[in-house]
């Protein structure tokens, strides 16, 4: 007992910096691997299987007489293409690169005398004689990116994203006169909605995942964008809550209606990443029918954002940002997917959508909450009518169209 | 966007197993015969001029433009082969008979059988087809077999001979396990055109590595003066998935695309034509706006057709003659257009 004291007596006038203490542990870690790197994991020996190749091939474009394949090296190992079969028969090819690190990717331009409609198979056989398989379920020739298609791509994303949402908050008028409780039950019908959101973004990334590159992260990239964006949206409803002071802000309901536009926006932007790339592989039709699907799907979209701010509506100026924000990210994510669309990052941003749509609906159960003897409830007949009606809604709209 | 699925992960992975135990091969103690050195510095020495590949589009079938394959590393180069023919080494018995002797080493090792593309192949003499072994009817044929390789093989050759010397594990000599060595003798009989393999289970994966080459016993009359070659149609599964990736004659895709086969002008062409595909079930073999006269087997001096495509299933063979009137390029080719543009077609150039 004595001697401990005395023991920290002596240590107490000495003691190093917290920093110092900090940065020690992480020296000696950095110390450990270097010197583990230097003497090339002694004891372990090499691996011993073989190369380990893996091609994802992430983008795929048709040029008159060529299919351009972008690939990354989805395996711990190097991989170098050095042929390549279309249908059956080896093909001359320029690769921009030579071989293919961890990771890196490299663009494959295949001299081919593809015809429309045909489907193709692109076999890669690497130096070992390893062979990667990539199907092309129907040849279509990919829109060049032109001023025209990105004009075009605008006008679609208008179409789907902003006009459809800019008409829903029209019933702003008719969520102000109505009585209390029909309001309650008219933000159940939006949580209904955004919950299907969250539901259809979430399956979607999940299937787009599975196309890309694993070793990036694959599935797992949904949730990381979807808990990226819960977490960011709660800071930053967090934020706006300290500048405003709770009462005020839950009072006029302003920043819930912003919230819910953003994530309506990073749902719109997973939409419009769908929508932009199918039309670029000519696996959509624009037509009417597409856009009146899209319309009534997002409408209700409209309706979600302007629930919360039926007692105190903001300026014109306001709800037109409001409508932007949660509707012209359709634009933004068709010219992405129609020229760019990489799985990898469609998964997350699917996922983020999804994320920002989980934080909305936690911050719009307070508005469904109905005062009883006891205390308060969020579920009860009326609201659950509500959050079902919103789940049937979008989910026949849902029926009106496919991407 | 796929991906490998498992199977093809596997299958990938397999080449580099083989490697890896050709590696742990370094100290096995068959030399390859002289033959087969020769051959080696005569093509590392002389190198051809340079190979320009080209690509497999509308106007000109073949790999990567660009790409080569490098037959020195290979050890063999698919024009060498053609003319080729391995005769051994005779010397007369007491009972005047002539006795003929060769030397064959089984190996492991990688071969490119498309630019850039290695497989792993297990080998007669280093190469793929093995020696055109040839003799002549009547003779007495010793051949030393000593197997270098990893794996077990035996030399089974087609021929009227006795059940012991027939290559075939369990019977006779049996299988020659790896730094063993065996002595196959029995007598050149039919003439005509046959072929040896290995013989060992599984028999698939041991013709498929390469273990093969043609035999030819000519006739005691012999035939007729002509420009001789021998191709063995041959294909090469590199994922490992039972399916050839590379279709060829005599193992390099395009090969005689790239350096087309010099014929003179109305000189007698014979070609000692070999099947031994693996995993499909026919080849063929057509030539452009020309026929041919067809000795199945080669076991009759007499053609049974004048034509201008045959089709023979794994084993089968056959002697083609045919002259040139024209001059120019004319293509020959498996008429399954499918192997054609996997690899198997090249071109004759008349001059």
């Amino acid at each position: 007992m004595e001697a401990r004291t005395a023991t920290r007596e002596e240590t107490g006038p000495g003691r190093l910096p917290a920093w110092l203490l900090g940065l020690i542990p992480l020296l000696l870690i950095a110390s450990a691997v270097a010197a583990f790197a230097l003497l090339d994991g002694p004891g372990l020996g090499d691996r011993t299987g073989p190369p380990v190749e893996e091609l994802a091939v992430e983008r795929t474009e048709l040029h008159p007489g060529e299919i351009e394949l972008s690939v990354r090296n989805d395996g711990p190992d190097e991989v170098v293409v050095s042929q390549v079969i279309v249908n059956d028969g080896f093909a001359d090819f320029t690769s921009s690169k030579d071989s293919l690190g961890r990771l890196d990717s490299a663009k494959l331009a295949v001299r081919y005398p593809w015809t429309e409609g045909s489907a193709y198979n692109v076999r890669i056989v690497t130096s070992t004689g390893a062979t990667i398989d990539h199907e092309i379920p129907v040849a279509v020739e990919t829109p060049e990116s032109d001023l025209g298609f990105y004009g075009l791509m605008a006008l679609l994303g208008f179409y789907v994203g902003v006009l459809p949402v800019t008409l829903g908050m029209l019933w702003l008028p008719f969520v102000r006169r109505i009585d209390p409780r029909w309001l309650r039950v008219l933000m159940a019908l939006t949580i209904g909605l955004l919950g299907f959101l969250a539901i259809d973004a979430t399956i979607e990334g999940i299937d787009v995942a599975a196309g890309g590159s694993q070793a990036l992260g694959g599935t797992a990239l949904v949730f990381v964008g979807g808990i990226v964006a819960y977490l960011l949206l709660t800071a930053v409803e967090a934020w706006l809550q300290d500048r405003k002071g709770t009462d005020a802000a839950r009072r006029d309901g302003s920043h819930v209606a912003l919230l819910v536009a953003i994530a309506i926006g990073l749902h719109n932007l997973g939409e419009g990443l769908a929508i932009g790339s199918a039309y670029a592989v000519g696996a959509l039709a624009l037509g009417a029918f597409l856009v009146i699907g899209f319309a009534l799907h997002n409408t209700t979209e409209g309706l979600a954002i302007v629930a919360p701010v039926a007692s105190r509506p903001p300026s014109l100026a306001r709800l037109a940002l409001l409508g932007v924000i949660a509707g012209a990210p359709a634009i933004l994510g068709a010219w992405i997917g129609a020229s760019a669309f990489n799985s990898s990052l469609a998964a997350l941003l699917l996922g983020a959508g999804a994320g920002a749509i989980v934080q909305v609906i936690q911050q719009l159960v307070p508005t469904i909450r109905e005062r009883t003897a006891t205390g308060q409830r969020a579920l009860y007949p009326a609201s659950v009518a509500g959050i079902l009606a919103g789940f049937a809604i979008l989910y026949a709209t849902s029926l009106l169209i496919s991407v | 966007m796929t991906r490998l699925s498992r199977r093809r992960m596997l299958a990938s992975l397999a080449p580099a197993l083989g490697a890896g135990a050709v590696a742990k091969l370094g100290g096995v103690n068959f030399a390859p015969p002289a033959s087969a050195q020769d051959a080696h510095e005569h093509t590392t020495t002389a190198p051809r001029p340079p190979v320009h590949g080209h690509g497999n589009t509308p106007d000109h079938p073949g790999f990567q433009t660009g790409g080569s394959v490098d037959h020195g590393a290979n050890g063999f180069h698919p024009t060498e082969l053609l003319r080729d023919f391995d005769h051994g080494k005779t010397r007369r018995l007491a009972s005047g008979r002539v006795l003929r002797e060769w030397e064959l080493v089984a190996n492991d090792g990688d071969i490119e059988v498309a630019p850039g593309v290695k497989f792993p192949a297990w080998t007669y003499n280093g190469r793929i087809p093995g020696p055109a072994l040839r003799a002549r009817e009547g003779e007495r044929l010793r051949i030393r077999f000593g197997n270098g390789s990893a794996h077990p093989h035996t030399i089974h050759f087609h021929g009227i001979h006795p059940a012991e010397m027939d290559g075939l594990p369990g019977v006779g000599l049996g299988i020659v396990e790896p730094g063993k060595a065996v002595t196959y003798e029995f007598d050149a009989d039919p003439f005509g055109l046959h072929l040896y393999h290995c013989h060992v289970n599984p028999l698939a994966e041991h013709i498929a590595r390469g273990m093969y080459g043609a035999f030819i016993v000519d006739p005691k009359e012999g035939r007729p003066e002509a420009d001789e070659q021998v191709m063995v149609m041959n294909g090469f599964d590199t994922n490992f998935d039972l399916e050839n990736e590379v279709y060829a004659v005599n193992t390099v895709g395009f090969a005689y695309m790239n350096d087309p086969i010099r014929v003179r002008q109305n000189e007698l062409v014979r070609i000692y034509l070999v099947n031994v595909l693996e995993f499909d079930q026919i080849n063929s073999f057509h030539v452009h706006a020309n026929f041919f006269d067809y000795f199945p087997t080669g076991t009759s001096l007499e053609p049974v057709e004048f034509t201008d495509t045959i089709m023979q299933c794994q084993g089968q063979r056959g002697i083609l003659e045919l002259r040139f009137p024209h001059k120019g390029k004319f293509m020959f080719h498996a008429h399954q257009s499918e192997f054609a543009q996997l690899g198997w077609m090249g071109l004759f150039e008349v001059g």
